[in-house]
C-alpha cells in the first residue's frame, strides 16, 4: 500500500512533465494540423537554457533557494519560447501552402538540427547539477517503508497546475485564445475577420515553447543530469501522450501525459524497469485499436 | 448618394483554361443594397470570392472607397481586406462550430479588443482598458444577438442551433466587423417563406444602419423585394445592371434564366 502510494506520487509528477510538453504537441496540431517533431528539442532547449542560468545565479553565488527557481523558470520560458517562434517562422511558415507532408519533414530536420546545435553548443557529455530543493515530506511511514513527498515532487505539481491555470484562462477568457480556437475551427473563416492567423500560429507556438520550457526546467531540477538527447524521447513520449489523450484536445493532453507518466511508474515499480517504454507504447497501440481518437478526441465528422 | 462603395474595373478571374468571370465592371452605391443575380456557373460566387480575399482576381481592380479614399482590395492580403470593411457570410454556413454563439461574435471584433489590449498583454494583465472594451465588444454582441432574434441562444454552441438561426448567427457575426460592406452569399437558401420575409426585413434595417449590402440570391422574391441596383451575370458576363424593375424587363435576362435563343 505504501510502495503503491510512493508510486502514485512519483507517476503524477512525472506525468505532468510529459503533459506540459504534450500540449504543445497538441495545441499546433489542433491549429495547422500538423505533428511537431521538433517540440521535443524545444523541450531540450528549455532545459539547458534553465541549466545555464541555474549555474550562472548559483555557482556565480547571486542567488540560491526558490528564488532563483523562480528566475531560471522565467528566463527559460522567454528564451525558449523565442526558439518557438524561430522554429515556426524558418522551418514551417514558408510550407505552410506547401502539400502536407513537407512541414513535417522539415520538423524532423529541425530536429536533427537542434540537437546537433546543441550538442556542439554544450558539449555530448552528460551535465549533472547539485539538487537545488532537496528533501521532502514523509507522508507515510509502514512496513518499513517510507513514503516521501519530496519538496522538488510538490514543486513540480505545484507550478504545473498554476501554469496549466494560467493557460486555461488564456485559451477561454481572452481575445487571443479565442483567436487560436478560431483559427483551429476554420482558419480561413478567421482570416476573413480581420484575425492575423500568421500572428496567431506564432503566438501558438511561442506559448507551447514557453510550456516545453516550464517542463524542461522541472526536468533538470527533478532529476538533476541533462544531455542534448533529453527531448527524443520525452518528445516521443509526449506526443504518445497527446495521442492518448486524444489530440487536439487540450484537457485530454495533460490526462494522456498523467497516464502516461503512472503506466510507466508502475510498470518499474512492479515489473521491470528495461521494459517501461514498451509498457507505455504498448498502451499507446491499444487505444488507438479501440479508441482512434484518443480518450477526448472528437471523433472527425465527415461534412456531407 | 450617388457616392460609390465598391468598384470592379474588368474583374477577371480564370483557373487554368475556364473563364469564371470575365472582364466585369459594376459600381455599387453606398448605403444600396445590390443584388448579383445570375443563373447556375455564371461566376456570382467566384466573385464574391474575389471581393472578400478568398481568391486573388487573375485581372482587373477591386476599389473599396473608404471615407472617399479608394483601398485596393485585390492588392491586400485576406485579413486586411476584413479590416478594410469588407465583411462576407457564405452560401454553406462556416460558422465556428465549437463556440458558442456569443464567442462567435467577439471572435468578430478580435482586432478591436487586441488593439485595446496592447496586444493581449492587457489582458493577462487584466488592464482596466482590457475589462472595458471586453464590456463595450458584449454590449455590441448583445445588441446584434438581439437584432437577430438569438439572445436566448448567446451561450449555446453555434453548431447546436437550427439552421435559419445559424444563418442569422452568420449575418450577426459579419456585423460585429463593423464593416462598411456585407457582402452575403444565398442569404435566403433554404429558409421559409417567413424566415426570408424575417430576413428581408433584417437586411433593410443593417441597410438603413448605415452599410451597404451586395448579395447574390437565387429567391427572386426577396431580390425583387429589397434590392435598389441587380447585376446579372452569364457565363462569366455581366448582361444586365440597373433596378429591379428593368432588369426584369431585359430581354436577355430572360433569355439566360429561360435559355431561349441563343442569340450567340
Amino acid at each position: 500500500m505504501a510502495y503503491a502510494l510512493q508510486q502514485l506520487i512519483n507517476g503524477i509528477s512525472l506525468g505532468m512533465i510529459y503533459g506540459l510538453i504534450a500540449v504543445g504537441y497538441t495545441m499546433v496540431y489542433g491549429i495547422i494540423g500538423m505533428i511537431n517533431f521538433a517540440h521535443g528539442d524545444v523541450f531540450m532547449i528549455g532545459a539547458f537554457v534553465a541549466l545555464i542560468s541555474l549555474v550562472m545565479l548559483v555557482s556565480g553565488g547571486i542567488m540560491d533557494g526558490p528564488a532563483a527557481i523562480l528566475i531560471v523558470l522565467l528566463v527559460s520560458m522567454c528564451v525558449t519560447a523565442l526558439y518557438g517562434w524561430t522554429v515556426e517562422r524558418i522551418a514551417y511558415r514558408p510550407l505552410r501552402g506547401s502539400f502536407r507532408l513537407a512541414p513535417l519533414i522539415s520538423a524532423i530536420g529541425m530536429s536533427i538540427v537542434l540537437q546537433n546545435y546543441m550538442q556542439v553548443a554544450q558539449g555530448a557529455r552528460v551535465k549533472p547539477i547539485n539538487p537545488v530543493l532537496p528533501g521532502g515530506v514523509t507522508v507515510l511511514e509502514a512496513d518499513a517503508f517510507v513514503v516521501q513527498f519530496s519538496y522538488m515532487q510538490m514543486l513540480i505539481i505545484a507550478v504545473t497546475l498554476a501554469v496549466l491555470a494560467i493557460f486555461t484562462w488564456l485559451v477561454t477568457r481572452t481575445p487571443l485564445g479565442r483567436a487560436m480556437r478560431a483559427c483551429e475551427q476554420d482558419r480561413k473563416m478567421a482570416s476573413l475577420l480581420g484575425i492575423d492567423t500568421d500572428r496567431t500560429i506564432s503566438l501558438t507556438f511561442v506559448i507551447g515553447a514557453a510550456l516545453a520550457a516550464v517542463a524542461g526546467t522541472m526536468y533538470l531540477l527533478r532529476y538533476g543530469v541533462i544531455d542534448f538527447y533529453i527531448g527524443f524521447l520525452a518528445g516521443v513520449k509526449a506526443f504518445t501522450a497527446a495521442v492518448l489523450g486524444g489530440i487536439g484536445s487540450l484537457p485530454g493532453a495533460v490526462l494522456g501525459g498523467l497516464l502516461i507518466g503512472l503506466i510507466e511508474t508502475f510498470w518499474s515499480a512492479y515489473f521491470s524497469v528495461q521494459y517501461k517504454d514498451v509498457a507505455a507504447f504498448s498502451i499507446l497501440a491499444i487505444t488507438l485499436i479501440f479508441m482512434p481518437t484518443g480518450l477526448l478526441g472528437r471523433a472527425e465528422v465527415e461534412k456531407v | 448618394m450617388a457616392e460609390p462603395i465598391l468598384e470592379a474595373g474588368a474583374l477577371t478571374m480564370r483557373f487554368g483554361g475556364l473563364t469564371a468571370v470575365d472582364a466585369v465592371s459594376f459600381t455599387a452605391m453606398r448605403g444600396d443594397i445590390t443584388a448579383i443575380i445570375g443563373p447556375n456557373g455564371a461566376g456570382k460566387t467566384t466573385m464574391f470570392n474575389c471581393i472578400t480575399g478568398f481568391y486573388r482576381p487573375t485581372g482587373g481592380a477591386l476599389r473599396l472607397f473608404r471615407d472617399g479614399t479608394p483601398v485596393d482590395l485585390h492588392r491586400l492580403p485576406g485579413h486586411r481586406i476584413a479590416r478594410a470593411g469588407v465583411a462576407r457570410t457564405f452560401q454553406n454556413i462556416r460558422l465556428f462550430p465549437g463556440m458558442t454563439a456569443l464567442e462567435n461574435l467577439l471572435v468578430a471584433q478580435h482586432v478591436t479588443l487586441m488593439a485595446a489590449t496592447g496586444f493581449g498583454i492587457g489582458a493577462l494583465l487584466g488592464a482596466p482598458g482590457y475589462r472595458r472594451a471586453e464590456k463595450a465588444a458584449i454590449a455590441k454582441a448583445r445588441h446584434w444577438l438581439e437584432a437577430t432574434g438569438l439572445v436566448d441562444r448567446a451561450d449555446d454552441p453555434a453548431a447546436a442551433l437550427p439552421y435559419g438561426q445559424q444563418r442569422r448567427l452568420e449575418i450577426a457575426r459579419a456585423m460585429c466587423t463593423d464593416p462598411l460592406l456585407l457582402c452575403l452569399d444565398e442569404p435566403a437558401a433554404g429558409l421559409n417563406p417567413r424566415e426570408s420575409e424575417e430576413l428581408s426585413a433584417l437586411l433593410r434595417s443593417i441597410r438603413d444602419g448605415g452599410c451597404s449590402l451586395l448579395l447574390i440570391e437565387h429567391d427572386m422574391g426577396v431580390v425583387m423585394r429589397i434590392s435598389d441596383r441587380v447585376v446579372v451575370l452569364d457565363h462569366g458576363r455581366k448582361i444586365a445592371d440597373g433596378t429591379p424593375a428593368e432588369v426584369r424587363a431585359d430581354a436577355r435576362v430572360i433569355a439566360a434564366y429561360l435559355g431561349e435563343g441563343d442569340e450567340e
